[in-house]
């Protein structure tokens, strides 16, 4: 089997499909960071005093923690970052004030368009709602009329901002403070944009939300910061998506997304992550270290983290519920790719705090090509999290005999009446399910990609039905030619 | 229809089939007999297209294309079917995708038109009556959690959702109880036709009382020692592998 395999590793790889570069006039702070570009991104923002406030103790904390060096416990290894070779905002020129969707740059409707990704309502099949961000702004969001009526609040973070300043000065930081991590200060020193959502008490959204980020820009990092809150009994499903051109070099993307769920309120986080992963040599890719949380404030609230990744050259990202109400869920679903060069360690804490509460975590790894795929994970059971149970399901699935699969599973208990259950598999692509496949009529490629979805499936049925389709397409994309 | 010519193969460096001739023509029933690691099972693999084994010398051909220079999804392509011994678990995938995928990658490459979910439903139903499988089998994953006799069943659903031009049947009377090799043999005899051809690979003469071959081969030691008509199997079952394969010595007995 072997030298048939390096075979089909040595067809060439399908293109990246999203690694087209946007010629348009953009608009960018020189490189580097320090208090004055920090300044300068907030003035450009026209942020209120108490934003550019909070930015600048975030700088000055972040200054601290840069003298230690950024964080070095994951698996993964790469060149130290150059903070001060970024750019720390880049955005297209445009007028000051957008009335409409007619007075967007028509590059950047058509960039959007080429990515699947319509801006245009009425051509819009399915009722999804987008923000989409391109290097550090947002450049639209649709349906947002429609959506108000609900009185549902859906738009970028800048106009948050400056619109709903109560509800950013209330939540902003307080799921992931910027004293949490390293690049959790960074970001909230720098980040540009993002999007912004605040469901009302009482309201069911009825569309799916997203946001698209795209990096475009050369030498720039995007540093976006994403808030959600659901009030009472509030529910939204929210995706994520995200794509960048191919390039040599690293690009840096350290986002903060901070849910909070309130009494009876449910939050479902659906993430199709597809950054350039870097060419087949390992050159190139964007660095995607995330800080990603949820708090379960409220009692019987819900957090549903749902991930797809198989982009970026290096993932580093953990989406996290803090489960703090009484009787409050949190769920983490994950299939993480990778292939070639790329290097994933992501998994999830699960922090019991409340009475009765539960978690469920099924991780699906996938290591192709010479890659390292590791799950990372925390249960945490607090002492007064009486009743807590958690669920982990942990596979890792290993095509080829050059990659690397590794669990790091940590279990904290500090309640006699907590039920904690671990499961974890390892398991090699199986030559007999390949030929029996393949001795049916299905080309080797078909095989992998249906016993990878076969396996990927209990994550997939947790994504609403068109990224489903999608994260399966994604999915034998990052994998073509990837078996050895 | 399917040609082996002096064929020769190696596992790991060891020699497992010196020289085999077989021919088997559209509309044939051959049995391959014979004991315990003769080479059956390798002989079935070499013309299914399954790594992890040399050929050393020889040919296959099905219909004069040469099938030793094809990947094991050609030779599907081109009506090559393995009823596998050992059928494997494939979780998560569902027995209708697998058998839709392929059965329209069969179609496709042979000059048909897909079938879409309604006309493959349609065509599935019928074939579920000829095998009698339970629709419950049908939905859930490739052969996980399926008994032993499910699995062989399920090896024969699929035969008759293919028809294929060759069918070998590895085994697959192994593990069965009475009851249930009654229901795979049948599903084997309503696929019988003129057109197609099938290569009975067993130990037991039992499975032959229900489908009757034409012609029955006793393998040994990697060659074919002994062939003749059904009654060879009859024979055989009377007087034990040693009697073909030790003819020398039965004869300095007497």
């Amino acid at each position: 089997m072997s030298t048939e395999l390096s075979n089909v590793e040595e067809l060439a790889i399908k293109d990246y499909k999203y690694g087209f570069e946007t010629e348009i006039e953009m608009e960018t702070l020189p490189k580097g960071l320090n208090e004055d570009i920090v300044r300068k991104i907030s003035e450009k923002k026209n942020e209120p005093e108490w934003m550019l406030e909070w930015r600048l103790k975030a700088f000055r904390h972040w200054l601290t923690l840069e003298k230690q060096s950024e964080p070095k416990w994951a698996n993964i290894s790469y060149p130290a970052v150059d903070f001060q070779d970024i750019i720390y905002y880049a955005a297209p020129k445009k007028k000051p004030e957008l009335k409409s969707l007619d007075e967007v740059d028509p590059e950047l409707l058509k960039t959007f368009e080429k990515l699947g990704i319509s801006l245009q309502e009425q051509k819009r099949l399915s009722g999804v709602a987008v923000d989409a961000v391109f290097d550090s702004v947002s450049v639209t969001t649709t349906f947002k009329e429609e959506l108000s009526k609900l009185g549902i609040i859906f738009c970028s973070m800048s106009e948050a901002v400056k619109e709903h300043p109560e509800l950013v000065k209330k939540y902003i930081g307080s799921v992931v403070p910027y004293t949490d991590n390293f690049y959790a200060a960074l970001n909230s020193a720098v980040f540009s944009d993002g999007s912004f959502c605040y469901i009302p008490k009482g309201v069911r959204c009825p569309m799916e939300l997203s946001t698209y980020f795209r990096i475009n820009t050369s030498g720039t990092g995007q540093f976006e910061r994403t808030l959600l809150i659901a009030d009472e009994g509030g529910y939204v499903s929210y995706l994520e998506g995200c794509t960048a051109p191919m390039r040599d070099e690293n690009q840096l993307h350290a986002a903060v997304v901070e849910l909070i769920a309130l009494d009876n309120a449910t939050i479902k986080y659906s993430t199709v992550q597809n950054w350039y992963p870097g060419d087949q040599e390992g050159k190139g890719g964007i660095y995607n270290f995330v800080t990603k949380r949820g708090a379960c404030r409220g009692v019987n609230s819900k957090i549903t983290w749902t991930q797809v990744e198989t982009g970026s050259a290096i993932t580093w990202k953990y989406p996290s519920c803090i489960l703090q109400g009484d009787n409050s869920i949190g769920e983490f679903y994950s299939v993480a790719v990778t292939n070639n060069f790329q290097q994933a360690d992501t998994g999830t804490k699960m922090i019991h705090l409340g009475k009765n509460t539960k978690s469920t975590i099924v991780s699906k790894g996938i290591s192709a090509g010479k890659s390292n795929n590791s799950y990372r994970g925390l249960v945490k059971v607090h002492k007064n999290a009486e009743n807590s149970r958690n669920f982990t399901q942990c596979d890792s699935l290993l095509i080829g005999d050059r990659c690397g699969a590794h669990t790091f599973p940590y279990i904290e208990v500090n309640n006699q009446s907590a039920k904690v259950e671990h499961e974890a598999t390892t398991s090699k692509i199986g030559e007999d399910q390949l030929f029996y496949l393949r001795q049916r009529g299905i080309s080797m490629e078909d095989s992998i990609n249906m016993i990878v979805n076969g396996y990927c499936k209990d994550v997939f049925r947790e994504l609403p039905m068109e990224f489903a389709v999608e994260a399966q397409k994604l999915l034998s994309i990052s994998l073509e030619g990837s078996v050895g | 229809m399917l040609i082996v010519k002096d064929l020769f193969v190696k596992v790991e460096e060891k020699e497992i089939l010196k020289g085999i001739n077989l021919e088997v023509n559209a509309g044939e029933v051959h049995a391959i007999m014979g004991p315990n690691g003769s080479g059956k099972s390798t002989l079935a693999n070499v013309i299914a297209g399954k790594d992890g084994y040399e050929v050393t010398g020889g040919t296959v051909s099905l219909n004069g294309t040469d099938l030793l220079e094809m990947s094991p999804e050609e030779r599907a392509w081109e009506g090559v079917f393995l009823a596998f011994q050992y059928p494997v678990e494939i979780p998560g995938v569902s027995n209708a995708t697998f058998l839709k995928t392929a059965l329209n990658e069969i179609r496709k490459h042979n000059g048909h038109e897909e079938l879409d979910a309604m006309q493959f439903l349609k065509y599935m139903k019928e074939k579920m009556r000829v095998v009698g499988i339970d629709e419950k089998l049908i939905n859930r994953p490739v052969n996980q959690g399926f008994s032993g006799g499910e699995k062989k069943r399920n090896e024969i659903f699929q035969l008759q959702m293919l028809q294929p031009k060759l069918a070998v049947l590895d085994e697959t009377d192994s593990g069965l109880d009475i009851d249930a090799l009654k229901i795979v043999s049948s599903g084997v005899n309503t696929f019988r036709s003129k057109e197609n051809a099938v290569i009975v690979v067993t130990h037991y003469q039992r499975l032959l009382n229900y489908i009757v071959p034409d012609f029955v081969h006793v393998l040994v030691n990697g060659r074919i020692v002994k062939s003749g008509g059904k009654d060879l199997a009859l024979e055989l079952e009377e007087k034990g592998y040693d009697w073909v394969a030790n003819p020398v010595t039965e004869e300095a007995a007497v």
